[in-house]
């Protein structure tokens, strides 16, 4: 199998926070971490952007290079996860990623900082698979149950995929041949009845 | 005579410059995600432990759950 990614279609995102609602439910995310947002860019502009960012499970993870108790680990299908019983809440997994991904849960005595939680790609942690111990410390294991991240299975407009990278690649690169670009753009054809648009390659217009 | 000492040295000097592997990870011994669970949430149509039907099952799943232009078709 290939490796496990994320990819988000900021053509689709339509800023609805679908993905960071499933997120907190399935995986009952604390009060105050979010391990999965939407940014947007050029908020209000038209022509404006949004795309839903978490943990990207970086094949060369810097989170891992910088993490002093080597709490980090790395799935045969490419997940990052770690190990909350080594991890020390020292944030340098924090400063060092490029997304913003990791999360650090603050209701302790004095605003103390928790140890470290991030989105675990629906995979858990190193507890017994589907186990009451790993469900409250990293969430659902829904890979181990045969269901992909619920995040991109929420998802509305299906402008995030997750899962087996080659397949991923595959949607992705279909579903851009097949929308086109401007006027060409999916579904204005059949709307519109416009001669140029909506046409498969090679179609009869 | 003198070449192989400057080689040999270069070679041990550069040595210092190579970067070691991260293979050193606090936790090795996590369950591959294919032996499946044990609770009641598994999703059917795949053999817990084989981990080619477990891929297939999750590439079926991604092909079916996500990629619209197979059911516009």
């Amino acid at each position: 199998m290939a490796r496990m990614k994320f990819v988000c279609d900021a053509e689709r995102c339509i800023e609805c926070n679908g993905c960071v609602t499933a997120c907190k439910n399935e995986n009952e995310v604390p009060w105050g971490v979010n391990r999965r947002r939407v940014v947007t860019l050029n908020d209000g502009v038209p022509g404006e952007k949004s795309i839903s960012v978490a943990c990207m499970h970086c094949s060369d993870a810097p989170c891992m290079a910088v993490c002093p108790v080597n709490c980090f680990y790395r799935t045969d299908e490419g997940v990052v996860l770690h190990d909350k019983d080594v991890c020390i809440g020292c944030g340098y997994c924090s400063y060092a990623c490029p997304f913003g991904a990791p999360q650090f849960p603050s209701s302790g005595t004095f605003g103390v900082r928790g140890k470290m939680d991030k989105c675990t790609f629906c995979a858990g942690g190193p507890e017994d698979n589907g186990s009451q111990a790993e469900f409250e410390k990293y969430g659902r294991n829904r890979l181990a149950e045969g269901k992909l991240p619920a995040c991109a299975e929420m998802c509305s407009t299906k402008a995030l995929l997750a899962g087996d990278g080659d397949v991923v690649a595959d949607i992705f690169r279909n579903r851009v041949v097949q929308r086109g670009k401007g006027a060409e753009v999916w579904g204005w054809g059949t709307a519109y009845g416009s001669k140029q648009a909506g046409q498969p390659p090679g179609g009869k217009s | 005579m003198m070449r192989l000492v400057l080689t040999t040295a270069a070679v041990l000097a550069l040595a210092a410059c190579g970067e070691k592997p991260q293979t050193a990870a606090g936790v090795k011994s996590d369950i591959p995600l294919f032996q499946g669970t044990s609770n009641a949430y598994n999703d059917p149509g795949w053999k817990a432990g084989d981990k080619t039907s477990w891929e297939q099952h999750l590439k079926t799943r991604l092909q079916n759950g996500q990629n619209e232009y197979n059911r516009v078709k």
